[in-house]
């Protein structure tokens, strides 16, 4: 029996179209621009200004606290204007604009393929160098790994896990990764496991994806220290509560973090990126990107600068088909809908979606049957239903009773529910102005 | 008549009473004085229980009347003057008066002047929308049409214009009970002075983004050029993030600013046409909207 979390989960049809695919570096594109806000935390200071020259890892914008991190140039050229520029999120950001000439990197980066696998270097400093490169969590959520791997006093990490699940339907960039850069990800899983002080990883796997599970086994056949976990397909596995429900089967308590189970969970591509830091000396200066679809010409899996337009990759894959109704940033469940194709890809864009009218549009929303198929998927135990209402009727203590915090924003409320009620649009807003709330409270006091 | 009937009436009578006696002084001791004050003041307010003076409801109003020493923080928009002086002859207090209020929608992006980028899919409504993204247009500051604050106006005096896609005010029944101005997330509503005639002078805009970027998502959008504030003769208008805002208390209605203004941002509402004068050129009429239309 293959392991899997208990408690709630859906089946979205996979749709790994591009599972195939072997990545392709994408060509530079003419302007790339890099916004300061790419990550969970304060947004980078910028350092560099209108005419400064710039190569491949110069550092644009610095970490401006605790909780955030630097942020460099993914090409060489010079600065054309620091402006606001329309991102993925639908709001408009402060960005770093560059044109783009040549492809000169900076001194010290090692850009050959060579595998490098011992380091003298010690936690400490394994750690001062994921924070100098700018490294964030990838598989989305871009929270800052360096503060990831610094657990806060009192609590200890036991375990590493490596998040190779990629549940969302479409997504294959970390499927590729853990294909073709598996050595490197087993020498950024030591990296991480020396930072950490643990003796033990597991790197979790959906089952659907076989041939990485068949491979990430044979490479860690002499590594005892860390063993590959295969997992039912079930989304949201890949959410970081779930995994290590599944793999550990300790469940992390409400509006804690998985540090207090001692567990510290890594996305394949963070190890990746984690590798060529340490070992390289490189930045976070481009990552794996899917571009996939149902009408798309070639679903590819593509690397991609920082900061280069969506525009870019969307031709790349053979132009943006006519019955496209939406295009997504992320995949179909947890993703954001794109109000233009200008936005730049940035640390967090995990792939992008062209997904057709028919699926996409929704339907006229109903009202509530009480059928209960939301509380029986949400795989945090919440009761979605009643937090909807709760958003509209503004009763938002009464929503932070009822856990609204605990929300993982998966999408299976929304994805099951018969009356196609928008669950999670409202759910998101109760978490907005609660978490607003809480902040307020505790500056008060 | 037999014994036990006799027992019967008189054992029950005896519980009776007693127990009239004990309910009667516990009434008496456990007796909730209220000041038969606020019985009157509940009489004279409207019977909304809208919330528009910041109470749960016209008792707990009529409640906090009683326990200040005076009236000055206490107004009951939808009573108004009126109301506020009989309840101060009930308390034997001065009454304030306080100048009427009028909502007034800070917004002219119509279908017209703010062309849409994209179309949205989620759930309609502004709280929630606004939470989500910046908006089906390019101005990340304006009205997204959604009507919570139709859906929260208690007096009817807020309505949707399909064709314009924003909500209008309507006077006669606005009491500025403030409703509108919490249920709008992008803080478009303002309480104005009510002047005579239901005349208005104000900047229809919030978009704070530079001249450029605004104009280029609304026609009609305030650029930050602050000629209106050069020119207002009663230093009535500031400028602020690149958005000009006149304060209702020190306008005096003269129309100067909205005849300067290069976008027409700024709107006058219920003004007689200006008259051109044939030997000059022609006074340039305010590219916005006069007399009662607000499209």
């Amino acid at each position: 029996m293959l392991k899997t979390f208990k408690m709630g989960g859906v089946h979205p049809a996979e749709n790994k179209l591009s599972a195939g695919k072997a990545i392709e570096k994408l060509p530079l594109p003419k302007t790339v621009s890099i916004p300061v806000a790419q990550h969970i935390g304060a947004p980078a200071t910028v350092v560099v200004k209108r005419g400064d020259e710039v190569k491949v890892g110069t550092v644009i914008a610095q970490s401006s606290g605790f909780v955030s991190t630097n942020i460099h140039s993914s090409v060489s050229g010079k600065v054309a204007k620091i402006d606001d520029v329309m991102d993925a999120s639908g709001y408009k950001k402060k960005a770093v604009v560059i044109s783009v000439e040549g492809d000169e990197w900076e001194q010290g980066i090692d850009t050959s393929d060579t595998l490098i696998k011992e380091t003298h270097l010690d936690a400490k400093e394994i750690n001062a160098k994921i924070l100098a490169a700018g490294i964030v969590g990838l598989g989305g959520a871009t929270f800052p790994t360096h503060v990831k791997l610094s657990p806060p006093p009192g609590m200890t990490a036991e375990v590493l896990l490596i998040n190779g699940v990629e549940c969302e339907p479409y997504l294959t960039s970390d499927h590729r990764l853990m294909l073709e850069k598996t050595a490197e990800i087993i020498v950024g899983t030591k990296l991480l496991m020396k930072s950490l002080g643990v003796n033990k990883a597991v790197i979790g796997i959906e089952n659907n994806k076989p041939d990485a599970i068949t491979r990430m086994k044979d490479f860690t056949a002499n590594e005892p220290e860390i063993t590959v976990q295969p997992l039912k397909v079930k989304y949201p596995q890949g959410g970081e509560k779930q995994l290590i429900k599944a793999v550990t089967g300790k469940e992390v308590p409400s509006g804690a973090l998985p540090i207090a189970v001692g567990a510290v969970v890594n996305n394949v591509g963070t190890a990746f990126a984690v590798y060529e830091a340490v070992m390289k000396n490189k930045p976070l200066i481009e990552r794996v990107v899917t571009v996939t679809g149902k009408s798309v010409k070639e679903p590819s899996n593509l690397m991609v600068r920082v900061g280069t337009p969506v525009t870019e990759l969307v031709e790349a894959a053979g132009g943006m088909p006519e019955d496209t109704g939406k295009v997504i940033s992320g995949g179909p469940m947890m993703g954001r809908a794109l109000t233009t194709l200008e936005v730049p890809v940035t640390k967090g864009t995990s792939g992008i979606l062209l997904i057709r009218n028919e699926e996409s549009k929704r339907s006229e929303m109903e009202p509530c049957i009480r059928c209960g198929k939301c509380v029986n998927v949400c795989p945090m135990g919440l009761e979605p239903f009643l937090l909807m209402t709760m958003s509209e009727k503004k009763l938002w203590e009464r929503s932070e009773d009822r856990h609204v915090m605990d929300c993982i924003e998966c999408g299976s409320c929304s994805f099951t529910c018969p009356s196609n009620r928008p669950l999670l649009d409202y759910i998101r807003l109760g978490k907005g102005t609660v978490g607003k709330l809480i902040r307020a409270r505790k500056s008060q006091n | 008549m037999s014994i036990t009937l006799i027992y019967t009436v008189v054992v029950l009578s005896t519980i009776g009473i007693v127990s009239a006696i004990i309910l009667y002084y516990v009434s008496q001791k456990f007796k909730v004085h209220e000041d038969p004050r606020i019985d009157q003041i509940e009489e004279a307010l409207p019977s909304a229980n809208c919330g528009g003076c910041g109470y749960a409801g016209c008792r707990a109003f009529a409640e906090a009347c009683v326990a200040e020493n005076e009236l000055s923080a206490l107004f009951c928009p939808v009573g108004g003057n009126d109301c506020m002086s009989e309840i101060a002859g009930i308390l034997g207090l001065e009454a304030v008066q306080k100048a009427p209020k009028v909502a007034v929608l800070r917004c002219n992006g119509t279908c017209e002047h703010r062309p849409k980028t994209n179309a949205f899919d989620g759930a309609k409504s502004c709280a929630s929308a606004s939470s989500l993204y910046s908006g089906e247009t390019g101005c990340a500051f304006g009205c997204l049409g959604y009507g919570d604050c139709v859906d929260v106006c208690d007096f009817d005096a807020l309505h949707m214009n399909t064709e314009t896609g924003l909500p209008e005010v309507d006077d006669e029944k606005c009491v500025a009970c403030g409703a509108c101005v919490d249920a709008c997330p992008k803080d478009l509503f303002e309480l104005r002075k009510k002047m005579p005639k239901d005349r208005k002078i104000y900047v229809a805009c919030r978009n704070e983004d530079k001249g450029a970027a605004a104009k280029k998502s609304c026609e009609v959008a305030c650029i930050g050029c602050g000629k209106c504030v050069k020119e207002c003769p009663f230093e009535a208008i500031t400028m602020d993030n690149n958005l000009a805002f006149i304060d209702s208390d020190k306008c005096k209605l003269c129309r100067k600013c909205v005849a300067v203004c290069p976008t027409g941002a700024i709107i006058e509402e219920n003004f007689p046409p200006r008259k051109i004068k044939t030997e000059e050129i022609a006074e340039p009429t305010s590219a916005g909207p006069d007399s009662t239309d607000k499209a």
